[in-house]
């Protein structure tokens, strides 16, 4: 399985970096055990509540998606990016297939478990807006639309 | 109306060709059936027992002639000329070629429509009160909300993988006519003590093999923050729902696992800590959107129509169908006109794409161009000056849709059933014909009054069988098919889950079974009782005994 990871925009093959890997739950039992610990992954019927001290010294979380159409992890990642500031990777292990790259980005996913770098450049350039706001970048159509009320 | 502007105008030819993409990469085989089954199901595109259905979003029952009339050319030229209208604001067709599918999208994209959200486990077509912005009785015009959230939950990236599909449902009146407590949300706008007006928030209805009505979990919610607050209630909702078993994935399970109030809490909880500035549209943008809903130019007319009198002294089968099928308008010297989509013995819902042309004439020509489509299968004209009724009543008896049936014993809503649907037990549609060829006098139809059939073809409960005043559903035993009677059931302000009366009955039996309550119920009323009025009087051994003693 190749890793691609987003970066200004742009998806590109990540050479995977061995990384110590550990699971929520074994890191709170026992944090000094996994002292060289790289990687949190997080399971995606894990409470992020009370998460921050956990993470905080993590670049790496992993979010899990079971089956592609278990779509939990996409509130979790919302959640670390919007609620908890979260800046590191994020990444999409398990379902995950090039028709939700796009939902993924948007809700704060930059690394996903995926092969087809031309697939996954071609998803994320299917829409051009976003109704919406969520963890990117992304100025919600109703902005564009003050933005252009405004000017005129 | 709302109209698209470039934003909307390249969301959806931006999803078109997206999905024109995912067709082309099926039919070379790059995917195979199974995978391409989520794709095509976030885009409305099932497949039945025969072939390929396209569900068709009309969000909040909205449309134009233009619109109307594309309909009918894409019945005629991708399906055997006709479409269904179903019971949530869309409109299916049956007989696509998955070929075609993505020039159908294109087709339907140059006049701002599309298969968006009309499957999948995502929110859906919301849907609305098909007398919006005409009914006498609305507090304000729902439909700027509806659009308003037809924007925000289009492509939500959040909420397009739900433990289940998501129905919406918003209504401004007291007389619910969008079934609003039987949704996953349903919201109705009204006035608080100070003269605002917010949303009711209800959650946690639905029909399906475990019904029920949605709990309020806020009596009112100040309009500005619809937007957070639903955020709030879907991200509960994707997070805590069950995904360990498809009949237990809904909404309503988890609201009643949890009980309403303590399921409030989690909801407040988590909207006290979501971004609502930046969900929640600012004035400008809410204006900017009801703006395109402003009320048509009325002229300013009496109230009364000498000529619509003089009509309707002398022509009783034109009297008769004033009486069932128009409705008081907000504006003196107009009507709301219904279409009924359920002829005598007819397909329910079921139209023809010349009577679509002539549907669209119609509103082009006397209703501002405005059509509307029912959670019961029906349309609307919504806005018809009272001298032109006759007019336009003689030209829908010409189309064939005059029949003036509106909320009447032949009024059904059907599913598909056995004669398309791959999850059939049985067929529905055939039972609703033979109900209505059965109680097909007209004059004895209104003199019952009132009285709400529905028919689901297996426990999925699509044709609302829950929610019949009599409702009619699908069993299998033993391989054959037999169908159960439920009473007492009502989608509206006063929304009931139908009680099971007993055994199931065969085919032919269920036909009599119908005729036997009805006259039961002629029996027992008294002074302006509805068939439901009577029941919830009775209950039900009394129906029981007179539905099972002769059998
Ligand atoms: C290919 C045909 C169809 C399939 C496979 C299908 C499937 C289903 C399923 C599985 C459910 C149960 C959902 C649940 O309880 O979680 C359901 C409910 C429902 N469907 Fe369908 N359906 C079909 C056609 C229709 C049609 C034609 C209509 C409109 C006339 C419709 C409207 C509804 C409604 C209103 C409900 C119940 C309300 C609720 O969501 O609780 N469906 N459908
Ligand atoms: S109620 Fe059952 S038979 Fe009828 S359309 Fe729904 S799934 Fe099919």
């Amino acid at each position: 399985m190749k890793l691609l990871k987003l970066s200004n925009g742009r998806i590109s093959p990540a050479l995977e970096a061995s990384l110590q890997e550990v699971s929520l739950s074994e890191w709170r039992e026992n944090p000094t055990a996994h002292a060289d610990a790289t990687a949190l992954v997080i399971s995606n019927d894990a409470s992020l509540v009370d998460i921050a001290q956990d993470i905080s010294g993590f670049d790496v979380i992993i979010l899990e998606f079971p089956q592609f159409k278990d779509g939990r992890a996409y509130s979790q990642a919302r959640l670390l990016r919007e609620r908890l500031s979260y800046t590191g990777e994020i990444r999409a292990r398990g379902g995950v297939l090039r028709d939700q790259l796009l939902f993924m980005t948007r809700c704060g996913f930059n690394a996903f478990e995926f092969d087809d770098v031309g697939a996954a450049e071609e998803a994320l350039r299917e829409f051009t807006f976003a109704y919406q706001p969520a963890a990117d970048s992304a100025a919600p159509i109703w902005r564009q639309r003050l933005a252009h009320a405004r000017a005129a | 109306m709302y109209r698209y502007d470039e934003f909307d105008a390249t969301m959806v030819a931006e999803r078109a060709a997206q999905f024109r993409g995912q067709v082309a990469r099926r039919l070379s085989g790059e995917l195979s059936e199974d995978e391409f089954k989520p794709l095509r199901l976030m885009n409305g595109l099932y497949l039945q027992l025969h072939a390929y259905m396209l569900r068709v979003a009309i969000p909040y029952g909205t449309f134009s002639s233009r619109q109307m009339r594309r309909l009918a050319h894409a019945a005629r030229k991708y399906d055997k000329g006709y479409g269904h209208f179903t019971t949530r604001q869309n409109i299916q067709y049956n007989w696509p070629a998955l070929v075609d599918v993505p020039d159908l999208l294109d087709d339907l994209a140059e006049v701002e429509m599309h298969a968006i959200q009309t499957s999948g486990n995502c929110i859906r077509n919301v849907t609305s009160d098909q007398y919006a912005g005409a009914a006498a009785d609305e507090v304000e015009d729902p439909r700027p909300w509806c659009e308003i959230i037809r924007q925000w939950s289009t492509f939500h990236p959040e909420f397009s993988f739900l433990p289940r599909k998501f129905k919406i449902a918003v209504t401004a009146s007291d007389n619910d006519r969008a079934a609003v407590r039987v949704h996953d949300i349903g919201l109705r706008l009204h006035k608080n003590e100070a003269g605002e007006t917010g949303f009711e928030v209800i959650v946690g209805g639905g029909l399906g093999r475990t019904p029920y009505v949605g709990h309020t979990i806020r009596d009112f919610l100040p309009k500005e923050h619809l937007l957070s607050y639903l955020e709030a209630v879907l991200r509960v909702y994707n997070l805590e729902g069950r995904r360990d078993n498809m009949y237990k994935a809904r909404i309503k399970i988890l609201v009643n696992a949890e009980g309403a109030d303590h399921f409030r809490e989690m909801v407040e909880e988590e909207w006290a800590q979501v971004n609502q500035p930046g969900i929640d549209l600012p004035r400008e943008e809410v204006d900017r959107i009801h703006d395109y809903f402003e009320a048509p130019a009325f002229e300013t007319l009496p109230a009364n129509s000498t000529t619509l009198e003089e009509r309707r002294a002398t022509n009783r089968e034109f009297a008769r169908w004033l009486r069932v099928n128009t409705v008081a308008h907000k504006a003196p010297g107009y009507a709301i006109v219904n279409i009924s989509l359920k002829p005598i013995g007819g397909i329910p819902g079921d139209i023809s794409d010349t009577q679509m042309e002539a549907v669209a004439d119609l509103a082009e020509q006397f209703s501002f161009d405005e059509i509307r489509a029912t959670h019961e299968q029906n349309l609307v004209l919504p806005h018809i000056r009272k001298d032109d009724l006759y007019g336009v009543w003689a030209a829908l008896k010409a189309a064939g849709l005059a029949t003036a049936n509106i909320g009447l014993v032949s009024d059904i809503i059907a599913c598909p059933g056995l004669d398309y649907c791959t999850l059939a037990n049985t067929r529905s549609i055939p039972i609703a014909q033979r109900i209505s060829e059965r109680l097909a006098d007209l004059d004895e139809q209104e003199a019952l009054g009132e009285l709400k059939v529905k028919i689901s073809g297996c426990i999925n409960a699509c044709g609302h069988h829950h929610v019949g005043h009599i409702g009619i559903l699908g069993v299998d035993k033993k391989g054959e098919e037999f169908y159960q009677v439920t009473l007492g059931g009502s989608a509206a302000e006063d929304a009931s889950i139908g009680e099971i009366v007993g055994r199931g009955l065969s085919s032919g039996d269920v036909v009599d079974a119908v005729e036997k309550l009805v006259e039961f119920y002629k029996k027992e009323r008294k002074d302006g009782e509805r068939f439901l009025d009577v029941y919830r009087r009775l209950g039900a051994d009394p129906f029981k005994e007179a539905l099972y003693e002769a059998a």
